[in-house]
C-alpha cells in the first residue's frame, strides 16, 4: 500500500464552509470526505453527491412486509386450521379481512422501519464496535472539516483553501485504498 | 444568508449568547459532571416504589390474580387502566418527534429527545401489565404464532388483544431504532469530548463509529424523515388498535366507532401533559431554560389545549349518540356514568380533561410555568380517570342486572401501578444523567435561523457568514489539534 498525502481544511462556520464547497467544486477539484457535526442543509448538492435512495429500499421492504402478514394469516386462518372463532367467517381471505387489516399494517411498517435502519447502518457502516473515522475529534463539535487528495498540488491547494476561510490547514500522510 | 432566512415574528427558540460550541457544552454539562444529592434522593425513592411493584408483581404471579380487586364480572380494570394510560402517555413522544419532525416544527428539537425517552420507558410499563394480567403468565409465548408441536397450532388473528401484541412491539421497537439512530451524533459528540478513557469507551460503543460524513448525513436526514413517516401511521394505528380491545366488544358503552380517534386524541392529552411535567423538571434541574423555553412550554400548552378540547367533544358526541340512540342499554351506561356509585370518578375525570385544558386560552395561564405544570399533572389524573371510567362503568353494570357488580383495587393493584410509576422514573432519572437529553445536532441546525444572538445580528443587516466560529475555543484547539495530528 502507498501512502498518498490528503489535505484537511478545518473550517469554524457552516456558511463559510458552503461558500468553500462550491469555490473548491468551481476550482475542479475532488472533495474526497466533509466530516460535519451537524446536517448542513443543501451540502450534499453542493458536493455533488448522488441522492440516497434508502426511501426506495424502505418502500420495497414494506411491500415484503404486506406479502409476509397476507402469507402468514391466510395459511394460519384460512388454509391450515379454517375453523369457526366466534362466527367469523373463515372460508377465504378476503371474507375475514377486515380483522387481517391491523397486523397487515403492522407487519408492514414493521418491516419497512427495522430493514431500512439495518440497511442505512451497514451501508453508511455503523455498528456498536465500530470505530470512529473522523480524523479530527472537533468535528462532532463546532468544527468543519474538508478533505482533499493532494497530487502534487499541495501549495495551489492550500493558497485556495486559505482564501475560502479555513481557519486551520493541515497536511496528512493516508494509508490508499 | 437565504438559508437562514426567517420571519421577524417568529420568537427565538434557543435564549442567549449561544455558539455551536456553547450548545455542546450545555449539554453535555449532566452527562460529564456527578449526580448531586436530590438526584440521589428522587432516585432513592423511584427505586423504592420499583421495588415495591416487583414485590406486588411476584405475589399475584406466584398466588394468582385472585390477589387484585376483580371479580367475575369486572374482569379487568387496574391493570388494563394502567395499561391503556401508560401506552397513552407515550404517544406524546413520537407525536414531539415524527408527526412535528413532518410539519417541520422548529421547537421540536428541544424537547424531542426527552419525548422519545419518556415514550420509550411508558411503552416498557405498558407492555408490563398484558403479561403480567395474565392468569399464566409463562404461557404468554403462545401469543406468537410460532411453528410447535402441537400440531402446529396457530394464533387467533381475529382478537384485538393479539393485534396489541403486534402493535406494542412494532411500536416499541421502532420507537428504539427511531431514537437510537438520532442519537448516534449526540453520543459522538460525548464520546470526542470525553477524557475519562471508560467514558470513552462506553460513548464509543453507543455511538456505533458515527464520523458525521456528508453522505452519513445525507442519509440520516431520509432515514429520520421516512421513520417519521412510518412512525405517524403506526403511532395512530397502536392507540387505534388498543381502543379496539373496547370498540370490538359488544358492552354497552364500549361499542363505539368513535373510540379510535378519540382514544388517539386523549392520548396525545396525557402524552403532551406528562411532557410538560417531565420538561418543567429537567429544564431546571439540568440548568436548560435557555433550550427548552416558556415558548416550548406554551406551545405544547396548546397542543394540550386542542387535544382536550377534541376530547371533550368526544364526550359529547358519545352522550349524544347515547341518547340519539334509542338504545336503552347504552343510554343507561351513561346515566349510570354520570348518576351512578361510580359518578365521583365520572366527575374528576370530566373537570380534569373538559374543563382544565380550557384554562391554556388564557396567555397569562398557559405562558405560566407553575400553572403549567399544576394542570399538566391535573390531565394526567383526569386522564388516568377517563380509562377507568370507560373500564369499569361500562362492565359493572351491563345487560344482566344479576350480575351488576362493584369494583375496589386491592394493595396489589396500587401496588404494581405504584411500581410502575417507580420504574419510569428510575429509567428517566438514568437517562437524564447519562443520555444528551437535547438532540444537540438538532438544535445546532436552528441555531442560526432561530437563536437570540443570530436574530439580533440579522436584524441589525449582518451578514450571518462566519459568526459560527467560537473564538474562546478556536484559539486554543488550535494548539490540542497538533497533538492530535497523526
Amino acid at each position: 500500500m502507498e501512502t498518498s498525502k490528503v489535505i484537511h481544511a478545518i473550517y469554524n462556520d457552516d456558511d463559510v464552509l458552503m461558500a468553500a464547497v462550491k469555490k473548491v467544486k468551481a476550482e475542479r477539484y475532488h472533495i474526497e470526505e466533509i466530516y460535519t457535526p451537524f446536517h448542513i442543509h443543501g451540502l450534499d448538492k453542493a458536493m455533488g453527491l448522488a441522492p440516497t435512495r434508502i426511501a426506495i429500499v424502505s418502500f420495497m421492504f414494506g411491500c415484503v412486509g404486506l406479502i409476509v402478514a397476507v402469507v402468514m394469516m391466510n395459511y394460519m386462518m384460512i388454509s391450515d386450521w379454517p375453523q369457526d372463532i366466534g362466527g367469523k367467517p373463515s372460508f377465504s381471505y378476503i371474507e375475514n379481512m377486515p380483522a387481517f387489516v391491523p397486523i397487515m399494517f403492522e407487519l408492514t411498517v414493521f418491516f419497512a422501519a427495522h430493514l431500512m435502519v439495518i440497511t442505512f447502518y451497514l451501508r453508511s457502516r455503523m455498528w456498536p464496535f465500530k470505530k470512529a473515522e473522523n480524523p479530527d475529534p472537533r468535528t462532532t463539535d463546532d468544527h468543519f472539516l474538508m478533505e482533499i487528495a493532494v497530487h502534487g498540488n499541495q501549495s495551489e491547494l492550500e493558497s485556495l483553501l486559505k482564501e475560502t476561510g479555513a481557519v486551520e490547514i493541515n497536511i496528512v500522510d493516508k494509508e490508499a485504498h | 444568508m437565504a438559508s437562514h432566512y426567517e420571519a421577524p415574528i417568529r420568537r427565538p427558540l434557543i435564549i442567549g449568547e449561544k455558539s455551536y460550541h456553547d450548545i455542546s457544552v450545555d449539554i453535555a454539562r449532566p452527562v460529564e459532571g456527578r449526580a448531586n444529592k436530590q438526584w440521589w434522593i428522587v432516585f432513592s425513592i423511584a427505586l423504592t416504589a420499583f421495588l415495591w411493584g416487583i414485590g406486588c408483581i411476584i405475589y399475584t404471579i406466584s398466588t394468582g390474580i385472585g390477589t387484585w380487586g376483580l371479580n367475575k364480572t369486572i374482569g379487568w380494570a387496574w391493570d388494563i387502566t394502567n395499561f391503556v394510560w401508560w401506552i397513552g402517555i407515550g404517544h406524546a413522544g413520537t407525536l414531539i418527534s415524527a408527526v412535528l419532525l413532518i410539519f417541520r416544527q422548529k421547537w421540536r428539537m428541544g424537547i424531542n429527545r426527552s419525548a422519545e425517552a419518556m415514550t420509550i420507558f411508558s411503552v416498557l410499563q405498558a407492555g408490563l401489565f398484558p403479561i403480567i394480567h395474565m392468569g399464566r403468565p409463562w404461557l404468554a409465548y403462545w401469543v406468537m404464532p410460532i411453528p410447535n408441536q402441537f400440531g402446529s397450532l396457530w394464533v387467533n388473528f381475529n382478537s384485538p388483544l393479539i393485534w396489541d401484541v403486534f402493535a406494542i412491539s412494532t411500536y416499541l421497537s421502532v420507537s428504539i431504532v427511531f431514537w437510537w439512530t438520532g442519537l448516534l451524533p449526540d453520543f459522538a459528540m460525548i464520546r470526542d469530548r470525553a477524557v475519562k478513557p471508560f467514558q470513552k469507551k462506553i460513548y464509543s460503543l453507543l455511538s456505533f463509529g458515527w464520523s458525521g460524513r456528508a453522505k452519513d448525513w445525507q442519509r440520516f436526514e431520509e432515514v429520520s424523515l421516512v421513520l417519521a413517516g412510518l412512525a405517524t401511521p403506526l403511532v395512530l394505528s397502536v392507540h387505534t388498535i388498543v381502543s379496539y380491545d373496547f370498540a370490538t366488544s359488544i358492552v354497552p358503552g364500549w361499542h363505539t366507532t368513535i373510540f379510535p380517534p378519540y382514544f388517539v386524541a386523549g392520548a396525545v392529552f396525557s402524552g403532551f401533559a406528562m411532557v410538560n411535567t417531565l420538561l418543567i423538571i429537567m429544564r431546571k434541574v439540568c440548568n436548560l431554560e435557555d433550550y427548552i423555553t416558556v415558548q416550548h412550554i406554551e406551545l405544547m400548552n396548546i397542543v394540550i389545549m386542542i387535544t382536550g378540547s377534541i376530547v371533550g367533544v368526544a364526550y359529547m358526541t358519545e352522550l349524544f349518540i347515547a341518547w340519539y340512540s334509542g338504545v336503552e342499554y347504552e343510554q343507561y351506561a351513561f346515566l349510570n356514568r354520570a348518576t351512578g356509585p361510580y359518578a365521583w370518578a365520572y366527575w374528576i375525570m370530566m373537570t380534569c380533561n373538559v374543563f382544565s385544558p380550557q384554562f391554556m386560552w388564557f396567555k397569562k395561564l398557559r405562558t405560566s410555568i407553575m400553572f403549567s405544570f399544576f394542570i399538566s399533572i391535573v390531565v394526567n389524573v383526569g386522564m388516568w380517570f377517563e380509562r377507568f371510567v370507560i373500564i369499569v362503568t361500562s362492565i359493572h353494570r351491563d345487560y344482566l342486572p344479576s350480575s351488576w357488580t362493584m369494583f375496589s383495587p386491592t394493595f396489589v393493584d396500587t401496588g404494581i401501578f405504584i411500581g410502575t410509576i417507580g420504574f419510569f422514573f428510575v429509567l428517566f432519572l438514568l437517562y437524564a444523567r447519562t443520555f444528551p437529553v437535547i438532540a444537540q445536532a438538532e438544535v445546532k441546525t436552528i441555531l442560526k435561523s432561530s437563536g437570540e444572538r443570530y436574530k439580533k445580528i440579522r436584524e441589525a443587516g449582518q451578514s450571518l457568514v462566519g459568526t459560527g466560529s467560537d473564538v474562546r475555543i478556536s484559539n486554543s484547539a488550535r494548539d490540542n489539534s497538533k497533538n492530535l495530528k497523526k
